[in-house]
């Protein structure tokens, strides 16, 4: 019998369907890559480009003619103080440091920002500096015939040394990489122990129990837990509850004339600390899994007590991978912005973090802020912050990899 | 004469072999020590429950529940606190991402699970990994400096506002797609391989295959994966609050400004707040609304993974 | 040739093709090798499958005569690193030739799996996809129901069509998959071990189908259980160590056996 007059011949145009989705779903992929390379293009894009600069006050009318500011000597520009600054600013700056002292690229940059104020009238990005620079030049000439084109590199090492201030042209990054940095250093000095603590004693020690299965799934629950939720949590515990401890005032810290109530780089690195830890515990509990029972049984053969098993043993065999899971945890921690605005951070900041007790900002947290200024230079001063952090990340990435190959390298022949 | 005996074990000293359980003060103090570690993550679920319950409770002192839940007005000024506004504005962002992370998520689980070398399968995930591990900061600002301007420029100036709801939710799709991928990609490499067989088997091509015969089969897998991402996206804050608007507004136009529960708690507690204030309590009762909505979201997850795992196992 | 081309217009003329007795064997294949990776699964086996009969495959765990048989419809190149040499003839035209079209292979070459393996859909629709995948233009209701009775479970689920496959028994998921298998009027059907997950009574009733079944079919099975290939197949092969041993009528093999090798097989004396 046969039965191939009852079927219709569609073998081809099933095939073309199938390839048309094979298209569609492999579309779908690069969709989600190309979508990474806008989102770093753009980011690059906006860090680098043409500015046109317009000063508020003439550069020629503060100098003879003839000659120009940059280059003047130290003399002619402490005259251009004396004359331009209002005295309550030239105290405030002989205070800082005597204008005696001070070095002749110090005192032209005082000229610069405090008399000559140069002010951004236009910015390009990237590409269009590359490409349409002509356009760019026409524009200028007719829309801002006193302005100077310069081209400008937001993110610069200049950039990157520099504190917080209220001006696109002059601020940096450095008050809010320290505060990440102090930040996450209390984040890994209390989840790193207090993780992996608990991953150690739900795997090794824990019984089959009601109470540590609800250990258990408590923990996957906190690691869904939306970030802005910690964020209220250390608003109450950690900022308002421990207020005393958190502000530093029970240790006498916060002389300072600093008054952080209780937001402070410590309460944001612990509130960060809860958000990670039940990722932190995850991962630890799965490499301490990987680990063979073998292990463990030869270890407890010779005589060897549970912990001296875990501690000789049961750690050593898979810190490599407990580090590169905390430190997942730990980049992920950097990014957050949320639970950190909850808590308190500082929108603007006068003086850099000095320890725990200070009042804080952070990287993510000035992108925020620069990012929902109107100002065009915010956002580029924005994408600048974003290149320092995610670099900061893949810093620490690489690190850990670092880390860990070594790590795995003592294992093999140590 | 006598040989001279050293012992070199504390049982030795006995001069008998003993099995009795010698007492290690230092273990069980150890054991202490973990026992409290583990106990933290029970201490912070029981910190977020009553931070947030007693300062809801007082809210609810002065707002009726029914006033909360059905008002259509948040104004917290003049005493207005209806959460519906705040609620409609995450549910619409969250369904734009939905929208963009599941059909784009489900391609891409498929393409990596049925079509993709393993080669090509281990290239492209740790992309997509970085995807997920880009701080969400920094998607807000691509939301608001360059989504925006291309939906308008696309869809005419006056047509959509510099802040909406539809710009975060697109780019918060993005943001969740990962996770829906590699969720459903989980689900579709659980589905045995006797079911794929059998579909070859009877002359059915690879899109046949995989569309009609793995896909179904693992629906569950797959909506575990959508409510997950649902879940994500309601949680979700910073995409929202640089680019879907500041201020409430009940509205259902996606090209509107519109704020979510999320950019509201944001943007509020970002300002000068005096604690004890009805602005400040109401910050928790919202919190507490995300908090049952989300848990609820990853607890019926959780479950639908727990029971496909079963059945396949 | 040009049966099996993945163009539109060569695998139109599969149908004027295909009709009883062209060649004496419905399924041929040559010097048919198989290797995962370096490792040769089945050495150079040639067998001819004659029309309307039931071929038993046969040896110990491991011989290769699973290996084998997914190599009749294709189904090795899905795992990755199988490689296959040699030919399989099907109407004269080698399956492995590069211009011809796996899906269309498989479509006219059914197969019958070790378990029971429905579609995750109604018992109406397991029947009913494969059809309408390969575009059959009769009519559902009818080809569901036939397919339904020719493995003999019709009665048992006729109230039930809409149900899922998986509330049937194993013997009748069975039983469905290979109504699913048949509902596509395939020319030969591929059992690998159909029997071995199922209870003695479904066993027992999946082989009194085969003698009905073989009036439609050419029917390969492969069967670690020595009773069963005596009981069902006309003609049978035993494998060993990848190589085709002997191959002869059942009765011959089992009464009479040439090879050595058989004999000690047959008696128990391994495997």
């Amino acid at each position: 019998m046969s039965g191939s007059e009852d079927f219709a011949a569609n073998l081809a145009s099933r095939h073309a369907r199938g390839d048309r989705w094979r298209l569609m779903f492999m579309l779908s992929t690069m969709l989600a890559i190309v979508f990474l390379g806008a989102l770093i293009l753009t980011i690059v894009d906006d860090a680098f480009g043409y500015v046109v600069m317009v000063d508020e006050v003439d550069q020629r009318s503060l100098v003879p003619d003839g000659q120009r500011l940059e280059g003047a000597g130290a003399e002619t520009l402490r005259a251009i103080i004396d004359e331009g600054l209002s005295p309550r600013r030239y105290r405030a700056l002989e205070r800082e440091k005597p204008f005696d002292e001070r070095s002749g690229a110090d005192l032209y940059d005082i000229v610069l920002y405090e008399i000559v104020k140069p002010q951004v009238a236009e910015t390009y990005t990237l590409f269009e500096s590359l490409f349409e620079r002509k356009r760019i030049v026409e524009e200028t000439t007719r829309a801002h015939p006193d302005g100077e084109l310069i081209f400008r590199s937001w993110a610069s090492m200049r950039f990157l040394s520099t504190s917080l201030t209220a001006r696109p042209l002059t601020t940096g990054v450095l008050t809010a990489v320290k505060g990440s940095l102090l930040t996450i250093s209390i984040t890994i000095l209390f989840s790193f122990p207090i993780g992996i603590a608990a991953a150690i004693w739900l795997e090794e020690y824990a019984s089959d129990s009601r109470l540590n299965r609800f250990i258990q799934v408590n923990i996957y629950n906190l690691a869904g837990v939306p970030s802005i939720i910690y964020g209220m949590l250390g608003l109450a515990i950690f900022v308002r509850g421990l207020e005393g401890f958190t502000s530093g005032s029970a240790f006498g810290a916060s002389a300072a004339g600093e008054v952080a109530n209780g937001r402070t780089v410590l309460s944001a690195g612990l509130t960060l600390a809860l958000l990670i830890l039940p990722v932190i515990i995850i991962n630890a509990q799965e490499a301490i899994r990987a680990v063979s029972g073998s292990l463990r049984q030869s270890s407890l053969a010779v005589g060897a007590t549970k912990w001296q098993t875990i501690w000789h043993h049961v750690l050593p065999a898979s810190f490599d991978r407990i580090l590169t899971g905390a430190v997942l945890a730990v980049s992920r921690a950097i990014g957050e912005t949320a639970p950190l605005v909850v808590v308190g951070a500082s929108t603007f900041l006068t003086q850099d973090p000095s320890g725990v007790f200070s009042k804080f900002t952070t990287l993510p947290i000035q992108i925020y802020q620069w990012t929902s200024r109107p100002q065009a230079e915010f956002r580029h001063v924005a994408a600048a912050a974003i290149i320092v952090l995610l670099a900061l990340m893949l810093s620490l990435n690489a690190f850990a990899i670092i880390t860990r190959n070594r790590l795995r390298k003592q294992k093999r022949f140590g | 004469m006598k040989p001279v005996q050293t012992a070199m074990y504390p049982e030795e000293t006995r001069g008998v072999l003993s099995f009795g359980k010698r007492s290690r003060p230092h273990e069980n103090i150890i054991q202490a020590v973990l026992v409290f570690c583990a106990a933290v993550s029970i201490l912070t679920t029981l910190g977020i429950i009553v931070v947030l319950g007693t300062e809801s409770s007082a809210f609810f002192r002065e707002v009726s529940l029914r006033e909360f839940l059905t008002g259509r007005s948040w104004q917290p000024s003049i005493g207005e606190f209806g959460i519906l506004p705040l609620v409609n504005a995450t549910l619409m962002t969250s369904l734009a991402a939905m929208l963009v992370a599941l059909p784009l998520g489900l391609g891409v689980a498929v393409y990596l699970a049925e079509y993709a070398s393993e080669r090509v399968r281990e290239t492209l995930k740790p992309i997509l990994e970085v995807l997920s591990g880009v701080p969400t900061v920094v998607y807000g600002y691509f939301a608001l400096t360059v989504v925006t301007p291309a939906l308008r420029n696309l869809f005419g100036q006056d047509s959509i506002e510099v802040y909406n709801t539809l710009s975060a939710g697109l780019v918060m799709g993005v943001l969740i797609l990962p996770l829906v991928s590699s969720m459903c990609e989980d689900a579709l490499s659980a589905v045995p391989r006797s079911l794929r067989e059998a579909a070859y088997a009877m002359g059915a091509t690879k899109l046949e295959t995989s569309v009609m015969i793995i896909v179904p089969a693992a629906f569950s897998g797959i909506a575990a994966a959508f409510i997950l991402g649902l879940s994500r996206a309601v949680g979700e804050t910073m995409i929202v609050a640089l680019a879907a608007g500041a201020g409430p507004k009940l509205t259902l136009n996606p090209l509107k400004a519109a704020e979510t529960m999320t950019g509201h708690i944001v943007r509020i507690s970002g300002g000068d707040i005096s604690y004890d204030s009805m602005d400040y309590r109401s910050l928790f009762a919202i919190a507490l609304v995300l908090f049952v909505t989300t848990l609820a979201l990853n607890m019926v997850s959780r479950s639908i993974v727990k029971k496909y795992r079963e059945v396949y196992e | 040739m040009r049966l099996f081309q993945k163009n539109a217009a060569g695998s139109d003329r599969l149908d004027a093709v295909i009709g009883p007795g062209e060649s004496e064997h419905a399924l041929e294949a040559k010097d048919l090798s198989v290797f995962y990776g370096g490792f040769e699964a089945v050495k150079r086996v040639s067998i001819g499958f004659e029309r309307k009969k039931v071929t038993a495959l046969i040896g110990p765990s491991g011989c290769g005569k699973s290996t084998a048989l997914r190599a009749f419809n294709r189904m090795n190149e899905l795992i990755s690193g199988v490689r296959t040499e040699g030919e399989v003839r099907f109407h004269g035209v080698n399956v492995y030739e590069r211009d011809v079209d796996a899906v269309k292979v498989r479509r006219w070459i059914g197969m019958v799996f070790q378990k029971p393996n429905p579609f995750s859909k109604s018992i109406y629709e397991n029947i009913a996809w494969g059809a309408r995948i390969n575009g059959y233009k009769g009519d559902f209701d009818e080809l569901v129901e036939n397919s339904l009775k020719q493995v003999a479970l019709w009665d048992e689920v006729k109230d039930k069509l809409k149900e899922s496959a998986y509330a049937l028994s194993g013997g009748q998921q069975q039983r469905l998959c290979i109504a699913r298998a048949v509902a596509l009027k395939p020319e030969i059907l591929l059992m690998d071990e159909p029997t071995s997950a199922l209870d003695p009574l479904s066993t027992a009733k999946i082989e009194s189908l085969l003698d009905d079944l073989k009036k439609r079919y050419t029917i390969i099975i492969v069967t670690h259980n020595m009773q069963q290939a005596g009981r069902v197949s006309d003609k049978t092969g035993f494998m060993l160590l990848g190589e085709l041993v002997e191959y002869s009528d059942t009765k011959t093999l089992f009464f009479n056996p040439k090879d050595p090798r058989t004999e000690n097989y047959i008696s128990g004396r391994f495997g």
